[in-house]
């Protein structure tokens, strides 16, 4: 049986792609966010797992608004990196895991989550920076990879209750194919930022240091934080930490003696316009 | 009975929402355009010729032509939409983000390196912080233009 041994979250700046592409790691504005990742690239090395099953969100690339499908699933066997107007990314092509895909998409619509299936797209930064950042800059991705899209874009997003209780169906999901694979979850986007507007610049280092806080030991009660509290408190594109809620929710224990543990933890002002988090938990 | 809305209160800050998205479709769609090369030459060849082609408001095409980001968004844009615009034009969203609120680029990054702009006072409109209406444009540019 497949099992998810283990979730990875984090911040998905595009600025620390072109970073990464550009040769610059080794800046002084730079390295602190590099260093950060260290630990993580070290873990992972004794970590990769069999299937990375990667949550976030699609920024106007893959879906203009001609389509907006709040929960989407990708079940193709290769995702090109896209051209978001820079030109695309010199990453590795994403392979993906369609058996597994399919198998989650069934499983968890079965369970009243009315997924999209999609078996043709390209993937933006939200999906390759992590990748970067976990695995580095190799030749090719270690392991297949699904690509799983949260509307964020167009409010309202799906609420945090919706996006916990759908990481639990994962969970579920998983347990039940009939394949013995190592799946890691990922949970991207965030933390606290603004884009637009005169507040663009908006930095709430106490909201995200309580995120954190509360992700790791009551991911559940944070569920029922309202879209306003993000919005108002951790600026109009913050509201992407919804998206975290699922893999915490594919998480085996939520609270007491099983909680997962913490593998490593790490958040830095500024990349870019943004405040990085990010949070590796194991199931034990 | 209306949908609640309780996002209208925040201060410099503007929810792209199901009324944003329809205001602001053509407006959008004319920047997924830009996603690849050959329409992006044919933008900056012709800008004007361009937008006509698209069934946009003039508000809108003139607002694109300004760049003028706060305008777009008031007009239904959404940032990710119309950063396609600033990577025509080789702006990073750094750029973009900091042309929103008036300070020079210089003071901008200077701002996020310093750690980002507060939320005190920039919660609910009517407070005194930074981003909110009475202290725009800020930066430099304020200071003088309020001198």
């Amino acid at each position: 049986m497949a099992r998810i041994s283990a979730s990875v979250y984090t911040s998905h700046v595009p600025a620390i792609g072109a970073a990464l592409d550009l040769g610059k790691s080794g800046e002084p504005y730079w390295q602190p966010v590099f260093k950060g990742y260290e630990p993580s690239k070290e873990w992972m090395r004794t970590h990769t797992p069999d299937v990375v099953f990667l949550v976030y969100n699609d920024h106007a690339t893959a879906f203009s608004l001609d389509l907006i499908p709040t929960f989407a699933i990708g079940c193709a066997a290769e995702f090109q990196p896209a051209d978001e107007g820079w030109g695309p990314r010199p990453v590795p092509v994403v392979k993906g895991h369609p058996e597994l895909a399919a198998h989650i998409a069934q499983s968890v619509i079965q369970d009243d989550f009315d997924l999209t299936i999609v078996n043709k797209m390209d993937v933006d930064h939200g999906l390759t920076v992590p990748l970067s950042l976990m695995f580095g800059q190799p030749a090719a991705w270690p392991c297949p990879i699904i690509p799983f899209a949260v509307n964020v874009v167009q409010f309202p997003p799906p609420s945090g209750r919706r996006c916990f209780a759908l990481g639990q169906a994962i969970r579920k999901a998983v347990a039940a194919f009939d394949q013995p694979l190592n799946v890691q979850i990922w949970g991207t986007g965030g933390m606290s930022h603004q884009l637009q507007g005169p507040r663009a610049g908006l930095i709430n280092r106490d909201f995200d240091r309580d995120f954190l806080d509360r992700l790791i030991a009551d991911p559940e009660g944070l569920s029922h934080q309202p879209h306003i509290d993000y919005v108002r408190e951790a600026g109009s594109e913050g509201i992407e930490l919804v998206m975290w809620l699922i893999a915490r929710g594919a998480m085996a224990g939520n609270s007491g003696k099983d909680a997962p543990r913490v593998v490593h933890r790490f958040y830095h002002v500024p990349a870019s316009n943004t405040a990085v988090g990010h949070l590796i938990l194991e199931n034990t | 009975m209306a949908l609640d809305k309780p996002y209208k209160d925040i201060p410099g800050t503007t929810i792209f929402d199901a009324e944003q998205s329809r205001l602001g479709y053509h407006l959008n769609q004319f920047c997924m355009s830009l996603m690849t090369a050959e329409n992006r030459a044919r933008f900056k060849a012709d800008e004007r010729a361009t937008l006509d082609a698209w069934p946009m408001s003039e508000d809108q095409k003139q607002a694109v032509m300004a760049r003028d980001l706060n305008r777009c968004i008031a007009l239904g844009g959404n940032i990710y939409f119309l950063a396609k615009i600033g990577a025509t034009d080789g702006k990073s969203f750094q750029q973009m983000a900091g042309s929103m609120t008036g300070m020079s680029e210089e003071e901008y990054r200077d701002m996020m390196i310093a750690g980002g702009r507060s939320i005190a006072g920039n919660r609910v409109i009517g407070e005194d912080g930074d981003a909110q209406a009475h202290r725009q444009p800020q930066g430099r540019a304020g200071r003088t233009g309020r001198a």
